[in-house]
């Protein structure tokens, strides 16, 4: 017998014991971090708690955008996994209940994978996933009622956004999708609205049931938008605009009320407008691109026609014109070899730059700009960007369009980018035009800007002046520019949001329109564009729309404004003002006509209604 | 069968030493932590069916440990070719229609419904025994074992092993090969021969590779050895389940009872062949390699047991004891931490089944019976 074999067993035994605390030592101690993890992975699954979305409320607390409940009818994917045929015959019971088709719901359900086509649920497998949102109520019950047929199909309230006033100011308002703002208020302040996302994390066993749970973090409310807009005046808004297109004003327009002496936004209103309880059951790819999403008082840009003029006469002061100066309105002015007329080519006769105004003699402002232009003066441009036009507004909503402010400059920019083509039309002409005089016409005019087309001649200065010939402005732009000639020359970047405060009424911060210049014109020039615009209502070009008006209630003072648009009706503008109660008030219509009679009625309308709120009171 | 005579004396321990107490209290220290793990890992499912059946198997196997520990060899020998044509009888019978299949291999016999037990664990403890009858018995003066003595020690082993391959149990074949190749070292059969054996045993592993006798997923197993990421839906998650639970109980563990991983039922087989991840998990690695360090000890003692043992008998059975126990907790706990391939074999004591804690019971109170037999007086 061996005592040397026994050695060898011992030797044996003891590496092996060597090899396994070895290995446990690298697994628990070395690497135990990592397997910590690894095991949480594996046993610890998050479901998200989503937050209540903040209401927007108007500025007497009327909301704008709240929350209600509806039921919705969710399905646990793990528990129809657990099903003996994978869920199929609880999703067929439960598509012969809800009116739909198994695949329609099936799809739904699948998790999404790299091997799983759209659609697919994207959530966690642990979240409810909702199939059906328009619930009606029977359906809901029979379906929590009957659990023995449905496992894991739960009905459960699920907030949905909410819209009091539909239609109005829907732009403004914006949407949300997916639990994010996606335009308007909703999604400027998003972050204030949203809230915070809780969550329950809970451990699952193998099979991937619930064991328990771990650690609950409720969710925190999203704060509340109290707005400047004034949900009655926005109505009176949204119905004089409305009236007013349906009317003859064509297709597209919009109502702009600011409070003049802060800045702050009253009344937004839009067309073409949609209603926004869409969002709340999905807009499939096809709604979403007929939806009219444009929000037609910020994003949208007209020629401002007359209502440009009191740049233009605040340059005139600027540049050492008298405004108490005599000067002709003859019918027409020549411009290098072009006749620019007056407005039906009529002949007002001498008047001073007080009357230019009131009667829109569009001569005067000819001969100004084509001397100004002789003189190398660029006097006008400046003066519209210092009354805020040519770059955005900085308003709270997201999108907004700058405009344009068209010099020497941009038009030699925009003749190079174009003149390949416009060289191209001169050589060849339009011959799919059917219309041959107006394609000769047109032809002519590619040779003409072929050769000199990027130079800024007379004629461009003359059209600028009288807020054509390449000039945009947003709506937004003209009420903020009008309000600062109305509160003695300060430019507001306006607001819509007036303050964020807390579900329990603490403010969390007051949001105050920031001031982004003042006007480059004195106080008298400022006080004599507010009594010349004082009078257009009562005798001038608006006297008509304004006739019988109670001037004594409320001083509205304004400007009409008509600019041509090529080939339409011409873009209809009214823009007005009045010290008590401090409003700015414009509206336009794409295709309202003249503005004294289109745009300057909807106006009237929306300054006799604000007078009959503020006289009810 | 038991006879008493005298004052609580048996008739067949005529002169017995006292017993190992370390080793008795290592048995029941390893039993009891096994039930304890094994309440953790079941506990979750509901009910404490399965802790009351291994309760009573450790029961039963104390009972039948402290019985062994007081029969004298010699008597045992008289026995044992009994047992060892009961368990080749046995190991026939599961591949009969009485056999009930389990996880790819006919490994049960079911006597009665839930009373069932696996044949190969008894085997086991009827092979030591009797392997050891031809390589204790030397004859003309001789002090190692000759090359007949050995062929028909290795004769006898093979008629087990060959009918557990047909089951297939690949693990046990091999717990069993351990058993064969450590009685045979120290039985002093001459090295040559053990040489030789061992490269007729690569020949043959080589042999049975090459002609396709593995089945596929025994060659399974082995793949995810070398490649963990290879099926990772089957025995690769098993494997990577099990590193988890084992990796995630760090130093001091997660508390008995407090494993998340193991209430989770993460680690599949989790109470029998892999209830060493439970220990990983809950008790750390201070626990884990605890229960190492204690089956460690108990096989120190085996061996010094053979050292010390009266008869050559006593010297190659407890030789061939501790090489099968030793054996099948390295390959157990190896397999769980990602060290050996993952095949089927319990870890001793420690792992819920009935079969085989009685089997490692019962092997300890062979150690006993060796250890208490004194030489034979002339």
């Amino acid at each position: 017998m061996s005592r040397g074999r026994l050695l060898v067993l011992r030797l044996v035994a003891t590496a092996m014991l060597a090899t396994l605390l070895g290995r446990l030592w690298f697994l628990q101690v070395v690497n135990g971090a990592a397997y910590v993890r690894a095991a949480a992975d594996v046993r610890v699954r998050s479901v998200p708690l989503p937050p209540t979305r903040g209401q927007i409320l108007d500025v007497t607390g009327r909301p704008l955008v709240t929350n209600t409940t509806r039921p919705v009818v969710t399905v646990d994917a793990m528990a129809l996994a657990h099903q003996p045929d994978g869920g199929r015959a609880v999703l067929t019971r439960l598509g012969e209940a809800l009116g739909r088709p198994y695949r329609q719901l099936a799809e739904k359900v699948r998790l999404c994978g790299p091997s799983v086509p759209q659609p697919c649920w994207q959530g966690s497998p642990y979240e409810p996933i909702p199939v059906a949102r328009d619930v009606s109520v029977p359906v809901a019950l029979q379906i929590s009622e009957r659990q023995q047929d449905f496992p894991g199909v739960r009905t459960e309230p699920r907030p949905i956004r909410v819209y009091p006033y539909g239609r109005a100011a829907a732009h403004t308002l914006g949407y949300v999708q997916g639990a994010k703002g996606r335009d308007g208020l909703e999604a400027a302040y998003d972050r204030d609205l949203a809230g915070r996302a809780g969550r329950t994390d809970v451990a699952v066993d193998n099979t991937g049931r619930v064991t328990r749970t771990i650690r609950q973090e409720p969710p925190v409310p999203g704060d509340t938008l109290v707005t400047s807009i004034d949900a009655r005046v926005q109505a009176i808004a949204e119905q004089a605009l409305g009236e007013a297109l349906a009317s003859g004003g064509g297709s597209s327009g919009a109502a702009v009320v600011l409070e003049s002496a802060t800045g702050r936004v009253v009344a937004l209103a839009g067309r073409p407008a949609y209603d926004p309880s869409v969002w709340t059951d999905g807009v499939t790819a096809r709604e979403y691109r007929a939806l009219p999403l444009l929000s037609q008082a910020v994003q949208g840009e007209w020629a401002p026609g007359s209502t440009w003029k009191v740049t233009s006469a605040a340059a005139a002061a600027a540049a050492g014109y008298g405004l108490g100066a005599t000067y002709d309105c003859p019918p027409g002015y020549t411009v290098g070899d072009r006749v620019f007329r007056n407005f039906a080519g009529a002949d007002l006769g001498p008047m001073t730059m007080h009357g230019a105004l009131v009667r829109s003699c569009d001569t005067i402002f000819y001969r100004l700009a084509d001397r100004l232009w002789r003189r190398g003066s660029d006097a006008l441009q400046r003066t519209a960007r210092g009354f805020g036009f040519g770059r955005p507004t900085g308003v709270d909503l997201p999108g907004e369009a700058a405009g344009a402010v068209p010099d020497a400059a941009s038009k030699r920019a925009q003749w190079r980018a174009t003149r390949a083509e416009i060289c191209r039309r001169s050589r060849e002409g339009y011959p799919e035009m059917g219309d041959r005089a107006r394609a000769a016409y047109l032809t002519e005019l590619a040779r003409e800007n072929c050769r000199g087309g990027g130079v800024w001649r007379g004629g461009d200065a003359a059209n600028f002046a009288i807020g054509q010939g390449g000039v945009l402005v947003t709506p937004l732009q003209l009420a903020r520019a009008y309000a600062a000639v109305a509160n003695g020359g300060t430019l507001y970047s306006p607001r819509v949001g007036l303050k964020v405060v807390r579900p329990g009424g603490t403010t969390v911060r007051t949001i105050t329109p920031p001031v982004t210049g003042r006007l480059p014109a004195s106080d008298a020039t400022l006080r004599f564009l507010r009594q010349a615009l004082g009078q257009v209502p009562r005798t001038g070009t608006a006297a008509g729309a304004f006739k019988g008006f109670p001037f004594g209630r409320i001083a509205v003072a304004g400007k009409t404004g008509t600019a041509e648009s090529f080939g339409r009706r011409d873009t209809s503008w009214f823009a007005s003002f009045a010290p008590d109660p401090g409003y700015t008030v414009v509206v336009v219509l794409s295709e309202g006509g003249r503005g004294a009679e289109g745009a300057a009625p909807a106006a009237r309308a929306i300054w006799e209604g604000i007078l009959g709120l503020r006289e009810r009171r | 069968m038991i006879a008493v005579a005298g004052k609580r004396r048996l008739v067949w321990a005529p002169a017995l030493g006292p017993p190992d107490r370390l080793l008795t209290l290592l048995a029941l220290a390893l039993s009891g932590t096994g039930l304890l793990l094994v309440w953790s890992a079941t506990r979750m499912a509901g009910g404490h069916a399965l802790l009351v059946r291994q309760a009573v198997a450790v029961g039963g196997g104390l009972v039948l440990m402290w019985l062994v520990s007081r029969v004298d060899l010699r008597v045992l020998r008289a026995y044992v070719p009994l047992a060892y044509v009961l368990a080749l009888a046995a190991l026939a019978a599961v591949l009969s229609p009485l056999g009930v299949r389990v996880n790819g291999a006919h490994s049960w016999i079911v006597l009665a419904p839930g009373v069932q037990f696996q044949p190969s664990e008894l085997a086991k403890l009827a092979l030591a025994p009797a392997f050891a009858v031809p390589l204790a018995e030397l004859r003309d003066g001789r002090r190692r074992p000759g090359f007949g003595v050995v062929l028909l020690a290795l004769a006898l082993a093979a008629a087990p092993i060959g009918l557990i391959a047909l089951q297939p149990d690949l693990g046990t074949m091999m717990v069993f090969a351990a058993m064969v190749s450590g009685a045979l070292l120290v039985s002093g059969a001459p090295k040559r021969w053990l040489l030789v054996l061992f490269a007729g045993a690569a020949a043959a592993g080589a042999a049975a590779w090459r002609l396709g006798l593995v089945r596929p997923y025994q060659l399974e197993r082995l793949l995810v050895l070398v490649r963990p990421g290879a099926d990772p839906g089957g025995v690769g998650y098993n494997a990577a389940q099990a590193r988890i639970a084992i990796g995630s109980g760090g130093l001091s563990g997660k508390g008995l009872f407090n494993g998340e991983q193991t209430a989770g039922h993460f680690v599949p087989e989790q109470h029998t062949d892999f209830i060493f991840t439970v220990a990983g998990e809950e008790l750390g690695f201070a626990g884990a390699a605890l229960i190492l360090l204690a089956v460690f000890v108990l096989l120190w003692r085996g061996l010094s047991i053979a050292r010390h043992a009266a008869s050559p008998y006593g010297v190659v059975l407890a030789g061939g004891l501790v090489s099968w126990l030793g054996f099948q907790t390295f390959m157990n706990a190896g397999m769980t931490m990602g060290l050996m391939p993952i095949v089927g074999v319990p870890l001793p004591f420690v792992s819920y089944g009935g079969s085989a804690t009685v089997a490692g019971l019962v092997a300890v109170g062979l150690l006993q019976a060796v250890h208490r037999s004194k030489p034979v007086q002339p």
